[in-house]
């Protein structure tokens, strides 16, 4: 149980305009990932949702009933937040027990649903420490134990790998993938890292500027983006854009993803100067001035030697161009 | 610091300013309590000299215990000065929340007029204080004292917590909304612990003025009943005649109770800058 619908909301502070009309639906059991550029207005969103903001206008509603006006703690949701947020003062177990006994349930309810998530998330030996004296990636598992415990119809989580160095943060993704198998629950996810909606998401929602730029899978987003933002926006390294009248094009801009886009050394489509080699080990990326197309990313597969002044030819694979209008959407 | 930072002659110059600065600061209350344990003619004949056995003298402390009635002095400075920091520190934190964390009308307006009595001086209306304080009967209680302290200290108090309240994680409050704790209990048990370093500077600032404060126990509150230290220790001082000995003692028995209070509070100060609160 957990769907959510989301009726033209509008949120206004003061004269700016942080979210410009958005219409969403999210299904029972999806994982729904909101990606987008800092100051886009994901967070805000997830916030007015978790009625920790209220909307300047349109409805939100839970499991089809309207909440714009039912507060937080009544909403049948539970928020893990970016900065862990646990209460300093308490220990482990008290963090996952306090909202449950705010909401008056027996003793013995609580103890249950707390060695359920603490064996979940391997908590066990820490219940009876207090924050402090977590490492962050336990502190974070923590803020997640404590929104399992609510059963919630809707879980939110505002940023939750931003603190984590990089080896945590791609444990604690996995963990949290598992967690979306486990409970069969409806979660949202706010990023601004687009390889964590990509590997988490069952539909991801695009915002730019307060608006949402394209709702779809994360294949859909990288196979057919409908516009300029969101072809940039998704894919690493980023697609190459291309001004169309250098290419003798119609259209205003031509996109190619580095991956697509294959060099030779002898011909090609794109005669060009390699500027700077990143090398990976499992793949590299070049970065070739050319001629024509400006500046562009190529990446290859495997190991490629290539010294910086270099010539080579890049050709891209027409199948796989795409082609924007002046208006910055997908020409087809 | 470490030795690549360090330079001996900085380390000197440094020294040097802060040994002397202590001096200066320190030595009126050296003298005060050296010259306390003295005999008349001692603290006339070389007031500079740490008491001899021939000086040695305990007149003073003997006066100020056997004439007036000190102790209840005391006890009426502790009231006035417990009673105006609790309530500096909890209206003073309550409204610095409101004002950093609600979004309302007028916010910076509210703000702004709460901080604008750290330049006015309050006792440029001492004179319709007491004409208030006469009206509401308050005259010679320490009601009155409380009160007046109270107004006097919440501007800072205001102003400087508001700005710590601000540096508190937004996400920590939202968390306790999300679990269903009152407005109240979020500041009292979440946001309050986090500020205590803050809390500690405030109740500092605000002590000190009003334990050594004479103005306004002359003026509001100058009866036997309701006599405060600082006004107590007037008593010694007389039109033609100034018994020295009994001044001194009373000062000296003056800085104990407020000296306890800043450990107290500076302990709380340096726990909270050495320990990182919330990450």
């Amino acid at each position: 149980m957990g769907s959510l619908k989301i009726e033209n909301v509008k949120k206004a502070f003061g004269p700016v305009e942080v979210l410009k009309g958005i219409d969403l639906q999210v299904n029972d059991g999806e994982f729904v990932v909101f990606v987008g550029p800092s100051g886009c207005g994901k967070s805000t969103l997830l916030r007015v949702i978790a009625g920790l903001e209220d909307s300047t206008s349109g409805r939100v509603l839970i499991d089809g009933a309207d909440v714009s006006v039912t507060p937080p703690a009544k909403r049948g949701i539970a928020m893990v937040f970016q900065t862990y947020a646990l209460y300093p003062h308490l220990t482990v177990k008290n963090n996952m027990a306090l909202g449950l006994k705010q909401a008056g349930t027996p003793a013995a309810e609580i103890e249950r649903r707390i060695k359920i998530a603490s064996a979940m998330l391997s908590l066990e030996p820490y219940l009876e420490r207090r924050p402090a004296e977590l490492s962050g990636g336990q502190r974070q598992r923590v803020a997640i134990g404590r929104a399992v415990v609510r059963e919630p119809k809707l879980f939110l989580f505002d940023e939750p790998l931003s603190n984590l160095d990089a080896a945590l943060r791609v444990n604690t993704r996995l963990e949290i993938a598992q967690l979306h198998r486990r409970l069969k629950a409806t979660m949202i996810y706010v990023t601004h890292d687009q390889v964590e909606a990509m590997t988490l998401a069952d539909k991801i929602v695009v915002l730019n500027a307060g608006r949402i730029e394209q709702i779809g899978s994360p294949m859909e987003l990288y196979n057919a983006p409908a516009n300029e933002f969101v072809a940039g926006f998704i894919g690493s390294p980023k697609m190459n854009f291309i001004d169309g009248a250098r290419l003798g094009e119609t259209a205003k801009t031509i996109g190619v993803r580095p991956e697509h886009l294959t060099v030779d050394a002898n011909s090609g489509a794109w005669k060009g100067t390699v500027v700077h080699a990143e090398h990976l080990g499992a793949d590299t990326n070049l970065y070739l001035d050319c001629e024509k197309a400006g500046l562009i990313t190529v990446r290859i597969f495997g190991v490629y030697n290539a010294e910086p002044g270099a010539t080579l030819y890049a050709t891209p694979d027409a199948a796989k161009t795409y082609r924007f209008g002046a208006d910055g959407k997908v020409l087809r | 610091m470490s030795t690549a930072t360090r330079s001996l002659p900085r380390t000197i110059g440094a020294h040097a300013i802060l040994i002397t600065y202590t001096v200066i600061a320190l030595f009126p209350v050296i003298l005060v309590v050296m010259n306390s344990f003295k005999s008349r003619a001692g603290i006339f004949g070389a007031p500079l000299t740490p008491p001899t056995p021939k000086t040695f003298d305990l007149i003073g402390y003997a006066t100020v215990f056997g004439q007036g009635d000190f102790f209840h002095y005391f006890q009426n400075s502790l009231v006035v000065t417990v009673a105006s920091l609790f309530f500096v520190l909890l209206f003073g934190a309550m409204a610095a929340f409101a004002l950093s964390e609600y979004r309302f009308r007028g916010n910076t307006l509210m703000g702004l007029y709460l901080a604008l009595g750290i330049m006015i001086p309050i006792r440029l209306g001492t004179v319709a204080i007491l004409q208030l304080m006469v009206a509401s009967g308050l005259v010679n209680t320490l009601t009155a004292l409380i009160l007046v302290y109270t107004a006097q200290g919440l501007p800072l108090a205001i102003f400087i917590l508001s700005e710590f309240m601000k540096q508190v994680s937004n996400d920590l409050k939202n968390a306790g909304r999300i679990d269903g704790l009152s407005e109240y209990t979020i500041f009292f048990r979440l946001v309050l612990p986090l500020v205590r370093p803050a809390m500690a500077t405030v109740a500092v600032f605000t002590m000190i003025p009003i334990w050594n404060d004479l103005w306004f126990p002359l003026i509001l509150a100058p009866s036997e009943e309701t006599k405060t230290v600082t006004l107590g220790a007037q008593l010694f001082l007389g039109q033609f005649v100034t018994n020295w000995n009994a001044i001194l003692a009373a000062l000296s028995l003056a800085i104990l109770p407020v000296l306890i209070l800043y450990v107290i509070f500076s302990r709380q100060l340096i726990r909270g800058i050495t320990s990182g609160a919330v990450k």
